[in-house]
């Protein structure tokens, strides 16, 4: 299961559309690291709205995009948990810490605005 | 006065009463006489019974008129399910009695203590009319007595079983009350929780908040407890996760009002609120929440 990546500007959005295997995690973060470097993105934004579940390899997996992608100087942004994905991750410990966090895909992209002006 | 048939109800009566294989057509014979004892002696054995019930000050809660009415009724059931042998309508008489007076502050002893009088009071008379002969009275103990206690059980039951349900509506009655997710401004929301919360009622919390954050699209949420006097280390984590789980949506979560003994028990266990954005009280909260989003408030007077 291919994730499709999208540029959007100096951003790029990766729509995560259904259950990802351990096997499709690991393509998709070596798959958007190269995206990274080729189009030179100074933001990127995982779109997981449709996921309704996320275990600790997919959350791990989410951590490790968002280091590598920060050695590139650029900045990470997961959108799209649902409440009870959310509830879920917490109860069994799986934080997602050093990783930004935003409701919707709109505000994800405020974020990353937000963050390349101040860096700018 | 009574006939000795082999109908089904006559079947079902000596079955449910005797027990035993010589005396069962007696047995229902006797059952008749003694319905008919309980009814012709109707109202000296009723006015008895109030008596007995004002002597050991039961149902103090209602008055006397009250108290004669629903005795009536309660007699006239008993006899009638002593005559028929099914328990069905005095069930749904009972549940409908513990309706009423449950509201009025009636007790479980109370009921308990009634019913056990009138089977006294029945009893009594019993012993009364057939003293002379002990055989007979013990025949007609036999019949009596495995459904007088059957008729008490199933009262007191049909009692405490409409308390637990009344006092469990009342619990979710409570628990929805309590915790409303109130938007005060664009993309701030303030949860203020009153009261205990237990493990169930913090999910909950939880739950509706997250999807609070979700449909109002909220930044910053205000979780005021003031009104929450004690706090162990399972409901403490509840509030920690509460806050994890709202970032994780995009939302920063502001906790207000933090008692003197709540402060106490969360450093005295340890809990990691080191992540967690703390202020003394829900204005100082709100304030903070509007500068975080970005507004500022000024009187009147300055902004001319």
């Amino acid at each position: 299961m291919e994730v499709p990546i999208l540029k959007q500007g100096d951003f790029l959005i990766a729509t995560v559309q259904a259950a990802l295997t351990d096997a499709d995690l690991l393509h998709f973060r070596t798959a958007l690291i190269q995206q990274v470097v080729r189009c030179r993105s100074r933001g990127v934004i995982v779109d997981v709205t449709s996921l309704d579940v996320m275990d600790s390899f997919a959350s791990r997996t989410l951590r490790e995009i968002a280091q590598m992608i920060r050695l590139r100087g650029a900045e990470t942004v997961i959108v799209g948990i649902q409440p009870e994905v959310a509830f879920a991750m917490v109860q069994l410990g799986l934080k997602l810490e050093d990783v930004a966090t935003a409701l919707d895909l709109e505000e994800g992209l405020a974020h990353l605005q937000q963050k390349s002006e101040s860096t700018a | 006065m009574a006939r000795i048939d082999s109908s089904p109800s006559n079947t079902q009566v000596q079955e449910e009463y005797s027990g035993g294989g010589e005396h069962t057509r007696p047995a229902s014979l006797l059952l008749r006489e003694l319905v008919a004892h309980l009814r012709d002696n109707r109202t000296q054995l009723r006015e008895e019974w109030a008596r007995r019930i004002t002597e050991a000050q039961l149902l103090t809660a209602m008055t006397k008129d009250e108290i004669f009415a629903e005795a009536t009724s309660v007699y006239d059931n008993y006899v009638e399910a002593l005559e028929t042998g099914t328990f069905e309508a005095l069930q749904a008489y009972a549940r409908n009695l513990s309706e009423r007076i449950i509201p009025r502050g009636v007790e479980t002893h109370e009921v308990v203590g009634i019913v056990l009088l009138l089977r006294d009071v029945l009893a009594r008379s019993l012993f009364a009319k057939y003293q002379t002969d002990f055989t007979k009275l013990n025949r007609i103990l036999d019949a009596y007595e495995p459904a007088a206690n059957r008729i008490a059980n199933t009262v007191a039951v049909g009692f405490v079983q409409e308390r637990e349900r009344i006092i469990r509506e009342q619990q979710e009655a409570i628990r929805e009350l309590s915790t409303p997710v109130l938007q005060v401004r664009e993309r701030l929301l303030i949860l203020p929780i009153i009261g205990v919360i237990d493990p169930q009622r913090a999910r909950q919390l939880t739950e509706q908040l997250l999807r609070g954050i979700r449909t109002n699209r909220a930044k910053v949420v205000v979780i005021d407890i003031t009104g929450v006097a004690a706090m162990d280390a399972t409901v403490a984590n509840h509030l920690v996760q509460t806050v994890e789980a709202s970032r994780l949506l995009g939302a920063t979560v502001i906790v207000t009002g933090l008692s003197p003994e709540i402060a106490q028990t969360i450093v005295n266990i340890g809990v990691d609120l080191g992540k967690m954005n703390t202020v003394g009280d829900l204005q100082g909260g709100i304030e903070q929440a509007e500068r975080l989003l970005g507004y500022k408030v000024v009187p009147f007077a300055e902004a001319s």
